[in-house]
């Protein structure tokens, strides 16, 4: 995969910079970074704008990561996209749950650019 | 959010001795991890009058209660700033955010440290308080831990206080 589209979902837009700067830092060469607050928000930027990899953290408002996960596994068009979660929560039993959701990784905050790295490439087979 | 039955749910004993080191290194790790800065010792007495930013993130469950962290503008704005990688100057509400964020990564970090304990506890998505005239009341049956650390020459106060 040359270029990389990616989505960043997080109510944060500190967390939403940081992630994308992890990302760059990681050497992924991203053609776009799309940014949402929410799951909910960031569904309707997938309508229309196809991407390759999303990060979103769990605990947001309005929709948070787990229920964002099991919407797009109802989207025939989205759900071979690789989900990896970042997420403060020091449980297991959310990681699990977006794990059987469909999510292919997830990353713990606080997190290093070497976790990320970590962490992406290889749900994105590099 | 996993939602879970209160029948199901463990309530962690408080204890003092063993959660204040565990704070205070939650609170290290952040900083370390995220800001690439390491905390300091600071006085207890500092002006509690120096902290006018104040983050909370509510813990629901096994741990039932409030963590909060409280600095300045300026220390606020310099968090921000070490976050992004960018000068201060160009840190706007940014700071508010950034403060939230590692209020949240602080709580996240605590309860992971807690064993069998964080997978009972929900934390809320953080609220930040401008200014200094505010009361808080303690919890009915409350325990608080609290923890003053100084960051670049300012203190920080980092609480968690929790329902018995």
């Amino acid at each position: 995969m040359s270029q990389i589209r990616a989505l960043i979902v997080d109510d944060s837009s500190v967390m939403r910079k940081i992630v994308e700067r992890s990302l760059r830092q990681a050497g992924l060469d991203l053609s776009s970074v799309m940014e949402a607050g929410n799951g909910a928000e960031a569904l309707g930027i997938l309508d229309a704008n196809p991407v390759d990899l999303i990060l979103s953290d769990i605990n947001m408002p309005v929709m948070d990561g787990l229920e964002f996960v099991r919407q797009l596994q109802t989207v025939e068009k989205l759900r071979g996209v690789p989900v990896v979660m970042i997420t403060t929560e020091g449980s297991e039993s959310n990681v699990v749950q977006a794990l059987s959701l469909g999510a292919k990784g997830y990353i713990r905050k606080p997190f290093t650019p070497d976790q990320v790295k970590e962490h992406v490439l290889p749900v994105l087979g590099l | 959010m996993t939602p879970f039955s209160e029948s199901s749910i463990a309530i962690a004993v408080f204890d003092r001795t063993a959660w204040t080191p565990l704070l205070e290194l939650s609170a290290r790790e952040v900083f370390d991890i995220m800001l690439s800065t390491k905390l300091q010792a600071f006085d207890k007495s500092a002006d509690l009058n120096d902290g006018e930013f104040t983050a909370l993130v509510g813990l629901a469950g096994s741990l039932c209660g409030v963590l909060s962290i409280r600095c300045n503008d300026q220390a606020a704005r310099t968090m921000a700033s070490k976050m992004l990688g960018m000068p201060e100057e160009d840190v706007d509400n940014d700071s508010w955010d950034a403060l939230g964020e590692i209020a949240n990564m602080i709580a996240g970090n605590f309860k992971g440290k807690l064993s069998g304990v964080g997978n009972q506890c929900m934390l809320s998505v953080p609220t930040i308080i401008v200014g200094t005239d505010y009361e808080t009341r303690s919890l009915r049956g409350g325990n608080m831990i609290e923890v003053v650390f100084g960051f670049e020459g300012k203190p920080l106060w980092v609480s968690l206080e929790l329902h018995e």
